[in-house]
């Protein structure tokens, strides 16, 4: 018999939440001990999907922010900067292996926090965070090596971590694992939508038996933050968010001996040539613009394509978004997850809302968003100008703005007339085109023929208003040694 | 816009392959792409050792593999054993495919191979696999090989035409695309991916490389071209990552033996395994599927 064939549709195929154990209530992580804040002050952290309360998680005021940093100076003091670079090395390690071994319970918990696909949390978020301190447990009694000519890099002292809430888990790792490898020791503030992965990360310090304060972790906002910037026995500053808070860490600290690692915002250029692979560069695109909903520092958020295939690649992406699969973060076959907060949603509405009224073409994909939750489908504009604001402000969504552009010199003009420059991508066939062009744009990173490639040994940071120091690689550490 | 062969890089299309290969089909869309992948299947055997009551076994599986699961689309054999196979098919929806045009290396005159061809469908062979010339490909030579396709073309007007590429001697992707394009213009009903002969073979990434041809193809020219997996395709697992490839870039309408086929000999052990699984709960040993 030949049956007649009903459609596929995928079932769902949601993650188990059963390796993730939630309390109802946090305390900050202050000398290897949970505690209460000092005025007993708590705030929510929900999930972005459901609007589900998580958990109470301990406000860190001023007060709390300065035991921290004391905890982080004694810890230092007593233990850190005593301790063998080898000996160090152990612990680092052994926080490597512990994110491994329980890397899906920091997936699941990073997903339900932050509303990123548990794909992403899966297969990107945790094990670069892993890799991450394995790579850095690998320097700490290798840094005479690591920065050339100084037979004595010593750690700064106490660092301040401020860390955004896009990649929650990673991005502390990314300023934990190379102060703690070059000495230091650190106070993280984990941005207020997603405290819940760092406190888990603090709960694996503990575990892993590290000595009191060399690790503290102090939940709150902006205001807690802004305690740590001007907290005066902090040695070293390092953030990643947005630009105008950039701007005002760095007024903040100037006149201060207080080191600053800054990482902020971006308006990435994704340059497309007519020799390059379409269909790759589709997913290229895709990659650049709709990884982690465009919740993404270095997202390729501003696509200049080269005329005569402008209409071929707007035509694939038309039919690309509409197979991307929007919905509940923790099923394995979403794509596009929930927006991170209501905030953030409300700032992505009112940016698309301007670029309508200015006159650019919005296209959508298809999608009905459930009731509750946070959520903004898939979305790129055609007919965009350079002047307007989608053309030039970060939207921090899934929204991409389209451009054309003729030749190459073009192309770089257009790429780098921006004050940003983290991230740029390049489309071509041809090497030489794609050196050419690599070495006339001003960004931090530029990918050819790929996008969103990280690895530990390789720097990231920004040109310009993007921010300055790198992350990663041997720039990476010398942001945390006395060189 | 730029003409000339159309550009391919690995990176993104392995890592566009990878995730589609990775989807996760679960209880109802495992136990509906189960049934598809066995409506679907070509049942294979290729040995020198092929005997007429080999071939008969194969076409009473393929015709009922299991009480309650569909027929395989075709049985896939040598021309030497299509009139066995015809005979046993005889009435039922399973069609007979013949691989020709001198299988596997396609290294033979091309009156040769229209000869085979065409006796082939004179034994009743309704679909034909034919290879094409890797050598003329690889020399450069696209005209003989478009054009070797064309004839076989002519020479089964009717019947189903099957082009394989033996995508693991191509040697790049954007070899294999132009092979795609180059096939699809000659006039193939199905482009399929090897012979089964070679270690490599099907690779999600290929599969996704050959939808990208097939897509581009159907949209430029409005002629829905299909598609036929073949070699080391053995467990569900595997073939389930195909499907969702198919799924997710060429759509349903793919989704049906017109076209969309997996060719293989031992996959259906694993699928009507896996199947039980799915409506029992439990693992049956391979003791309870009956083999050919």
């Amino acid at each position: 018999m030949r049956a007649a064939v009903p459609d596929l549709r995928y079932a769902p195929a949601p993650e188990s939440t059963a390796p993730v154990t939630i309390r109802d209530s946090y305390g900050l992580f202050i000398g290897g001990e949970w505690v209460a804040s000092a005025n007993a002050a708590t705030f929510v952290t929900q999930n972005p999907a459901t609007e589900e309360k998580l958990a109470e998680v301990a406000y860190a005021e001023a007060a709390d922010v300065d035991r921290a940093v004391r905890s982080a100076r004694r810890g230092y003091e007593k233990y850190w900067r005593k301790l063998r670079p080898s000996e160090r090395a152990k612990y680092v390690y052994r926080i490597a292996r512990a994110l491994t071994e329980r890397s899906r319970e920091f997936a699941v918990l990073e997903t339900m926090d932050g509303g990123k696909p548990i794909r992403e949390a899966r297969d990107f978020d945790v094990p670069q965070a892993s890799a991450h301190f394995f790579y850095h447990a690998g320097w700490a009694d290798k840094l005479a090596w690591a920065i050339p000519g100084t037979e004595r890099a010593r750690p700064l002292g106490v660092v301040g971590a401020i860390v955004p809430w896009n990649f929650p888990l990673l991005i502390a790792t990314w300023k934990i694992a190379p102060a703690l490898a070059c000495g230091n020791t650190i106070v993280l503030k984990p941005a207020e939508t997603t405290p819940l992965t760092a406190l888990l990360l603090a709960q694996v310090c503990l575990e892993a038996e590290l000595p009191p304060g060399v690790v503290n972790v102090i939940t709150g906002d902006g205001r807690t933050g802004a305690a740590l910037v001007e907290h005066p026995d902090v040695d070293k500053l390092s953030f990643t968010g947005s630009t105008e808070v950039g701007k005002a860490i760095r007024r903040a600290t100037a006149g201060t001996s207080k080191r600053l690692s800054l990482e902020l915002g971006g308006k990435s250029a994704f340059i497309v040539y007519d020799d390059a692979p379409l269909d790759q560069t589709i997913e290229g695109i895709v990659s650049g613009i709709y990884f982690n909903q465009g919740h993404v520092c270095c997202a390729g958020s501003r696509l200049l394509v080269q005329e005569n295939v402008a209409a071929d690649l707007i035509e694939r992406l038309r039919a690309r978004i509409a197979t991307l699969r929007h919905g509940d973060p923790l099923d394995k076959n979403t794509d596009i997850g929930a927006i991170n907060s209501k905030a953030q949603r409300d700032k992505i509405v009112e940016l698309v809302q301007s670029g309508v009224e200015e006159g650019a073409v919005l296209v959508q994909a298809d999608f009905m968003p459930p009731e509750r939750g946070y959520w903004y489908p898939a979305s790129f504009f055609t007919r965009v100008q350079p002047t307007y604001r989608i053309a030039r402000e970060e939207i921090f969504g899934p929204v991409l703005s389209v451009m054309t552009f003729r030749t190459p010199d073009e192309a770089i003009e257009r790429a780098n007339n921006l004050p940003y420059g983290l991230s740029a991508g390049v489309w071509t066939s041809s090497g030489a085109l794609g050196m050419y062009t690599a070495q006339r744009l001003q960004a931090g990173v530029v990918w050819c023929n790929t996008f969103n490639q990280f690895d530990p040994s390789s720097p990231f940071g920004g040109y310009k208003e993007s921010g300055f120091g790198r992350e990663g690689g041997l720039a990476g550490l010398r942001a945390y040694l006395e060189t | 816009m730029p003409s000339g062969p159309t550009r391919v890089d690995a990176v993104m299309l392995e890592a566009r392959a990878t995730v589609l290969a990775s989807r996760s089909i679960k209880t109802s869309a495992k136990r509906l792409a189960l049934d598809l992948v066995v409506a679907c299947m070509d049942l294979t055997t290729l040995e020198g050792k092929d005997t007429p009551s080999k071939v008969r076994g194969l076409c009473a599986r393929g015709i009922s593999p299991a009480p309650g699961v569909p027929s395989v689309a075709a049985i896939c054999i040598y021309p030497a054993l299509v009139a066995v196979a015809r005979e046993a098919l005889e009435g039922s929806s399973v069609k007979v495919a013949s691989v020709a045009t001198a299988f596997p290396s396609g290294l033979s005159p091309l009156d040769v191979k229209l000869r085979e061809t065409r006796e082939a469908l004179e034994a009743g062979a309704q679909e034909i696999d034919m290879v094409i010339d890797r050598a003329a490909f690889l020399a450069g030579d696209y005209g003989r090989v478009s054009g070797e396709i064309a004839a076989v073309r002519d020479a089964c007007e009717g019947a189903t035409l099957k082009v394989i590429l033996e995508v693991g001697e191509l040697g790049s992707y954007a070899a294999i695309r132009r092979a795609c394009d180059l096939a699809l213009e000659a006039g193939a009903d199905f482009l399929k991916t090897s012979t089964g002969k070679l270690g490599v073979s099907s690779t999600p990434a290929v599969a996704l490389l050959m939808c990208e041809s097939i897509r581009d193809h159907a949209r430029r020219t409005g002629r829905c071209v299909g598609l036929k997996l073949a070699g080391g395709i053995r467990n569900s697992k595997a073939a389930l990552g195909y499907v969702a490839i198919v799924h997710e870039t060429l759509g349903n309408d793919w989704l049906r033996p017109e076209r969309f086929r997996i060719g293989a000999s031992t996959l259906l052990d694993d699928v009507l395994m896996q199947r039980e699984k799915e409506r029992t709960g439990s693992y049956a040993g391979a003791d309870y599927v009956a083999t050919a």
